[in-house]
Parts: C-alpha cells; structure tokens; sequence
C-alpha cells in the first residue's frame, strides 16, 4: 500500500492524491452513496411484514413483471442491434458516417419525455410507422410493445459505445489468420471476433437493461399505463409519492435497486470470466 | 499520509457545505427598488387563463399600490404540484384543481387551518364540470354516461391515482350510476368497472389524455375538464363536438395562500390581494372567457350562450368532502383498485 502510494505520488498527472481522492469520496457520498442509504434508512420505518406486504402487492409485482420483462428483450435486441451499428461504424467508409456516429449519442441528449412522446406519435395506431402495422391488427404504442420499444431508445447508446472501442482496436489481421486457417464467415465470426467483443457486450447489455428498468419518463407516454398489463413499477412508485406515501415508494424503490444491482453484478462476474477466456 | 487524507476528506466536505450554504440563502422577495415577486403554483389547465391574469393583476398592483409584480407560474398534475410544495417549492400561492391537495399541504404545516374560508365560495373563484369531448360526427353517437360502457367505444381518461381532474371523472361517473341505481352499490360499481375496461389510455395528468385523444389520435371519447374541452375546440376547430352528460360533478378547484411560505418572504399582502382579485369583475370574466365558470352569478349568466347552465351537477359534499371520498375511492385498496383486481 504504502510502496504504491509513493509510486502514485512520483508519477501524479492530476496534482495531489490525497486531494483527488478527498474530492472523489465527498462527491461519491454526496451524489450516490447518501442518497442510496436514504433510500435503506427510509425504508426501514416499515416493518418487515408491512415491507413484504407492499412490495408483494398484486399491482407492484405485475409492476415489475413489466418493467423487467421488458427491458430484457430490449437489452437483448440493443446487443444485436448494437453488434451491427458498432461494426458498421468501425468497419466502413460511407458518406455522412460521422453524422450517424453523433446521431447515436441523441437519446442520451434528448429529453426522454420529448422521446416518449414522439415514439408515441409515430408509433400510435394513426401515426406513419404505427398505421402500417395497425393495417395488419397489430398495435405498438400503448401495449408492451411499445414500451420494449421506448426502452430500446434509450439503451441503444450504451451498446454502441461499449463495442465500438474494442472493435476499433481489434486487429483485421486476426480474421484474416481466421480465414487463412479455413474458418467460414460464421466460424469468423463466432470463434474469433464474438469473444473479443463479448465482456464489451456484456457492459452495453447491462447498462441498457438497468436503464430500461429503471426508465419512467419516455415509457410512461407510450406505455397505456393500464393497471396489470402496461403499468410499469417506476410509474407505480411515482403515484404512491402523489399519494404522499413515501414509505410505500421508496420499499418499491429498494426492490427495484437491489434486483437491479444483483443482475449487474452477474453480469460483471460472468464478464470477468469472459475476460479471463479471451486473455 | 493517512491523517492528511483524512484532513482533505474533511475540507472538501466543507467546501462543499459552504456552497450549499451560499446558495441557500436566497434574496428577500420584495427589494428597495419597488418590484415584489410571488410564485403561483397551479395545475396543469390552467395555464392559459393565468398567464392572462398575471398580466391584469400585474396591471391593478401598480395602479394601487405604484409596485411591480412578477407572478412566477408554475404548472403539473395537481397532486405532483402539492407534493413539490410540501418538499420545499416555495410559493406564495397555491391554485389546485382539489381542496384535497391543499388540504395535504395544510397537514404538512405549511398553510394555515380554515383556508377553505379564507376566500368567498370555498376558496374557488372558479369552477369547472366535466364534459365529454367527441370526435366530429359523433360516430357511435354518445350522448351520456351510459353510451361509454358500450362494447368497442374507447375511452380516454387519465389515472385518479395520479391526476386530480381524473378524481372528478371517476365520481361524475359513480354519481350517474348511483342516480340509474339507486343507490345499489354492486350495480354502481359493475357500471364503473365496465367503464375503465372500456378505458384503452390511462395517463398520468390530464394534459397527457388530451394529448393522447387529440395529437395522438386515440380513442373516441375524452372525458375532460369542461375548459379543456373548450381550448380544444379552439385550437382544432371542426374536428371535435362537446357533449354534456346528464349529470356532471361541480368541480371546485380551490386557492389559498401558503402563510408559512409567504410570511417568510414577507409577500402576505401581494398573495392575498392577488387570490381576491380573482373574484373582481376583470378576474370572473378573464375565468369565463378562458372557460371556467365564474362563480359570481350575474357574470357566469354572461356567459350563458358558451355554458349548459341547466347541467344536473352533484358536488364532493355529496361524496362527504374530499377526505372521505379520496379514503373511500382513491386510495389503496379502495374502489378504484377494485375495480381492476377484479
């Protein structure tokens, strides 16, 4: 420890170690760590029968049920999604490429309000994209499908941006071996490059599938918000608050969290051996 | 190493507190140069009629006492809006479309007990009733409560659990049922239960269902505010019809001023004066040309060629007050619930 400090303080770019460090612990605490335990303490006015009571309540658990359902085959579409854009992005020349590229980081600049109620518009049934399945009996805005959509929208960012690195350092010359030894296109792809970006895909999947669950403001537009078929558990956390039920909220919130920071540390366990193997 | 760490830990949790401090103290409202500010909180229809008012109250300050008013508007579901009041949003005044959310505001301390007499007519210069917007034609002719429980009409009407118009639309509603029942609350409730399944659209305010109804196309009935559905038709002439229920609820949208707030800005005077302005002549006809019914009798009866003033309407007293009726209908586990657990 103390060997590596010394290290730290010969080779310092950013000025003062101790300094850097004090300014990350006291913005840490101030924006996650207290606000989080806020969350906990609050909570713990309930007692633990009142606590499973709420958070086990039919409408909450559909709730969830919806939020996560959801976000999963969103998070899983974004990966496909994801891989192409990535590997267009990286791979060809076209014109306007660099356009495209900034076009991707949009649904994190824009409002997710402003999102939601565009996707609604275009995908109800009297809107250009929504019409063209409603002729064939197939609604999109105010069902599921709407929702998984809104949460593709505002995941496909992390996906993209989590593989386009690791492709752009990745060597052609590895594919070229690949196809040299006899490998198809397929087997390429499978056996040489899908490893390398895997731990990459595993970060933009996690993160777009937290963000989905946790997503309230575009899907509360295009979802119908219907108890027990497209209420998602943000939406229902926001209406024990107009309640003035902050126990209630933040119990549902503490689910929502704990759930949340199981399914990323999974992932990051799994990521970790996935590393391992490619190393 | 470890004791200077701990000092830097220390000195940036200082800096930081400093900052917040710094920023906490805001400025006293009313400076010497002869201009006050006063923030108004309402809810979300009210938009347009403030921004009119704001403009004649400003008008009638400075006439009357030589100061510039600015009125800070600030506008959202109605229960979204008390709840920012109670957690720190400071405003002198507070219009909601509910005595309930004031009343939630008064428990928390902040206005004072008995505002519901602090101002003429229950504290509402303004009421509204609830309407039926339908698509021009009236395709599958609905005429009253009765036509929106019909299979395939859909219906458009947001959640009471987070909008406060949504409120008055369910009890307009179980106040027809009960009128065609007779009281029998099984009947009464299979009426309404059928009703929200006929509800494709739940949003969570009501600027959101007139959004999903008008912009967005959905649905072929909008249960809405009266003036809502008036402002529509403004805005899309020819495209929609207003159809009036049999019977309807006397919404009474209620005023008060937030005394902790505004004995703390020193703005007592400013607020108050600006809530019974409402009740002049220029605020009456100001809330019937935006389409909310004057509650002064001889200006409302201007107003008679825009009003069905022959409208059946039953109020919240009816319901016991608006803590009964909420505990009884809104709350968890209440009728509203029931009625999609079933």
């Amino acid at each position: 420890m103390e060997y590596k400090l010394k290290r730290i303080k010969r080779r310092r770019v950013i000025p003062g170690f101790p300094l850097s460090m004090g300014i990350t612990l006291a913005m840490v605490s101030m924006i996650v760590l207290i606000p989080m335990a806020s969350i906990i303490i609050c909570a713990s006015d309930l007692s633990l029968q009142e606590f499973i009571q709420i958070v086990t309540a039919k409408d909450v658990v559909s709730g969830y049920v919806v939020s996560f359902s959801c976000a999963l085959i969103a998070a899983i579409i974004n990966c496909i999604f994801g891989v192409i854009l990535a590997w267009v992005l990286v791979r060809y020349e076209f014109p306007g490429k660099r356009f495209l590229d900034g076009l991707i980081e949009l649904p994190f600049a824009l409002p997710t309000a402003v999102a939601g109620i565009s996707l609604t518009a275009l995908y109800s049934d009297q809107g250009w994209i929504g019409g063209i399945f409603a002729k064939f009996g197939i609604k999109i805005a105010y069902t599921k499908v709407g929702i998984t959509i809104a949460m593709i929208f505002i995941g496909i960012p992390f996906v993209v941006r989590a593989i386009q690195p690791v492709l752009e350092k990745f060597d052609p010359q590895y594919e070229e071996a690949a196809s040299m030894l006899g490998a198809n296109g397929s087997r390429t792809f499978f056996r040489v490059i899908f490893p390398e970006i895997l731990p990459a895909m595993l970060t933009g999947f996690g993160l777009a599938l937290a963000r989905g669950i946790g997503e309230y403001g575009s899907v509360v537009f295009i979802a119908g918000n219907i108890p027990y078929k497209t209420q998602i558990a943000p939406l229902l956390i926001m209406s024990k608050l107009e309640q003035l039920k902050y126990t209630d909220a933040t119990a549902i919130a503490l689910v929502m969290l704990v759930v949340s920071f199981l399914i990323l540390l999974l992932l990051n366990i799994i990521q970790v051996h996935a590393t391992k193997r490619t190393t | 190493m470890k004791k200077r760490m701990k000092r830097m830990v220390a000195l940036s949790f200082v800096l930081l507190l400093a900052v917040e401090g710094l920023s906490g103290c805001k400025k006293n409202s009313s400076s010497s140069d002869g201009s006050v500010e006063i923030t108004n909180v309402s809810y979300d229809p009210t938009r347009e009629f403030y921004e009119e008012y704001n403009v004649e109250f400003a008008k009638y300050w400075k006439d009357k006492t030589g100061q510039e008013v600015t009125v800070t508007q600030s506008h959202g579901g109605s229960g979204k809006q008390a709840r920012s009041v109670i957690e720190g949003n400071e405003a002198d005044v507070v219009t909601l479309a509910l005595a309930h959310d004031i009343t939630a505001i008064e428990e928390a301390g902040l206005i004072e007990e008995g505002w519901i007499n602090e101002f003429e007519k229950n504290s509402s210069p303004y009421t509204s009733t609830i309407v039926f917007l339908v698509r021009k034609g009236n395709d599958k002719d609905i005429k009253d409560w009765s036509d929106l429980i019909k299979d395939g009409v859909n219906v458009i009407t947001p959640n009471p659990k987070t909008s406060g118009g949504a409120c008055w639309n369910f009890l307009s509603a179980w106040a027809y049922a009960k009128n065609q029942y007779n009281g029998d609350e099984t009947q009464i409730k299979d009426f309404v239960t059928k009703l929200y399944k006929n509800v494709s659209v739940l949003d969570s305010g009501a600027r959101g269902a007139t959004t999903t109804f008008v912009e967005n196309g959905q649905g072929d009935v909008l249960i809405a505010w009266e003036n809502e559905a008036y402002l529509t038709l403004d805005e899309h002439p020819d495209e929609f019809e207003i159809v009036t229920p049999s019977i309807s609820i006397l919404a009474e949208p209620s005023v008060a001023i937030v005394d902790s707030v505004a004995k703390k800005r020193g703005t007592e005077e400013v607020a108050k004066e600006y809530l019974t302005y409402l009740y002049s002549d220029v605020g009456q006809r100001l809330a019937g040309e935006n389409y909310y019914r004057p509650t002064n009798t001889d200006i409302l009866k201007e107003f008679s060629d825009v009003f069905n003033l022959d409208l059946n309407m039953v109020s919240i007293d009816d319901f016991g007050g608006w803590n009964e009726a909420y505990e009884v209908y809104f709350q968890d586990g209440g009728i509203f619930d029931q009625i999609y657990t079933q």
